[in-house]
């Protein structure tokens, strides 16, 4: 065996394979709370802000609640966490809050363009068969407003996947532990490799939704070929 | 501490006049906040500008100038600004002001080159038919067409940059993001709040200055004010 003070971690390498080795678990750990942070944001954001677009259309509030969230979007993250502090703590929770504001701001967006391009004549033509509000809604606008909805959801995903790092710094970002507690230790191997993780992850996310995209909107592949 | 009781220390905070002056006080780590974040953006804007300007007048690169966005968007900010401050830059001014300009292109050759394309063809094969120069082409009629995409361009990038100075502290840069850093590590909640609410308050500033701007220099919504007037 060779002598340890020879090894990549003691020499600090950037990239180390005995570190990928020792500390795979930690690995594991921190890229299922990414993950989770990801999916959470993501989806209880979808979950808010389609309905919250809807209503805003129908009440003629869009640009209110655009402007809403344009104030959301600038503040920055380290920021928008510390406020959620007084109230939940240093915790994942916080982190959770901050995310699901981010991506419900610019999936708010999305949706409210997708369902604003939506051909009038269409909307006249579902009326004109006698089609309610809420059948016209799930039918015929949101199906139609589905790509603007899904580049939103590739946006929002993509964009909290590195915004969740940053709560790195409150112990609770998933990847962005080990970037944070890197920074204070000075473990290059450690920083390297959580950033090359969550870049893939980023990349791995993307591709997937662009497959969901694919497959719940045959129609614009028919169209596109 | 309840919130509310949290809500009156960063009153308190915010208003000792302790915390307003020195090297150390608000006004100080403000001006570090923004001559950080205004030299980054000149520095953005002098490398990014006269890029997209050209590939939008010559018309290609246009896949760079796309993707240059996306990868921006993947690659998380405050990975790259760990990775320079325990690198080669070493924790302090420079990592941060590196990560700044690095992160700001994105928005500006993007905006600035999408701005550029979407200008009417027939506007600009009229200009050529009239016998312009290339030169007078962009000058005159394209650039001041893109304007309005160059300017969000240009403030996206500048609130990006406000949010990476903010990160930017916990490397040792500077700025009102140390306020933040140092409530943290003295587990000060008032002050942890503070600094973000002063962050906070920048970022809305710049944001609400840059639509201003936005609006007086837009030309097509000038052209409508002046013949508003005449009407």
């Amino acid at each position: 065996m060779r002598p340890l003070s020879t090894g990549c971690l003691v020499r600090n390498d950037w990239i180390c394979g005995e570190y990928l080795r020792s500390r795979r678990s930690e690995l594991q750990d921190a890229l299922t709370q990414h993950i989770t942070l990801t999916l959470v944001a993501v989806l209880v954001g979808l979950a808010v802000a389609v309905p919250l677009a809807i209503l805003a259309r129908r009440l003629h509030l869009t640009q209110v609640i655009l402007g809403a969230a344009t104030v959301i979007y600038t503040i920055p993250s380290v920021a928008l966490f510390s406020f959620f502090i007084p109230f939940t703590g240093i915790s994942a929770t916080t982190v959770a809050i901050g995310l699901v504001l981010y991506s419900l701001t610019v999936l708010v967006r999305n949706v409210v363009a997708g369902l604003d391009a939506v051909p009038d004549d269409v909307v006249e033509a579902a009326r004109g068969m006698g089609m309610g509000p809420t059948r016209m809604m799930l039918g015929v606008q949101l199906p139609l407003a589905l790509p603007a909805i899904m580049a939103g959801v590739r946006i929002a995903t993509v964009s909290t996947i590195s915004l969740t790092t940053v709560g790195g710094i409150i112990d609770s970002g998933g990847l962005g532990n080990l970037i944070f507690g890197g920074l204070q230790t000075t473990f290059r191997a450690q920083v390297l490799t959580a950033s090359v993780l969550c870049v893939v992850l980023a990349i791995a996310a993307d591709l997937v939704l662009l497959g969901v995209q694919r497959m719940i909107t045959p129609w614009q592949r028919v169209a596109s070929r | 501490m309840t919130p509310m009781g949290a809500f009156g220390d960063v009153v308190a905070w915010l208003t000792d006049p302790d915390h307003w002056h020195g090297s150390a006080g608000i006004p100080a780590r403000t001006w570090e906040h923004l001559v950080l974040s205004g030299t980054s953006l000149a520095v953005v804007c002098a490398l990014a500008l006269p890029l997209a300007l050209w590939l939008g007048h010559i018309g290609k690169g246009g896949a760079l100038a796309i993707n240059v966005t996306n990868i921006g968007r993947a690659v998380p900010v405050f990975a790259v600004l760990v990775l320079l401050a325990i690198g080669p830059l070493g924790l302090g001014a420079t990592a941060t002001i590196v990560a700044l300009i690095l992160f700001g292109i994105p928005p500006v050759l993007t905006n600035a080159y999408v701005g550029m394309r979407e200008v009417d063809r027939d506007t600009v094969e009229a200009a050529r038919g009239m016998g312009m120069t290339g030169w007078q082409t962009l000058r005159q009629v394209e650039l001041p067409l893109a304007l309005p995409l160059i300017l969000t361009g240009i403030r996206l990038a500048a609130v990006q940059i406000i949010a990476t100075a903010t990160l930017g502290a916990f490397v040792l840069g500077g700025g009102l993001g140390r306020f933040i850093n140092s409530g943290f590590g003295r587990q000060d909640q008032a002050e942890l709040v503070s600094g973000a609410v002063l962050v906070a308050a920048l970022a809305l500033t710049v944001e609400g200055a840059f639509e201003l701007l936005q609006r007086r220099l837009d030309p097509r919504r000038r052209v409508a004010r002046l013949s508003d007037r005449r009407v």
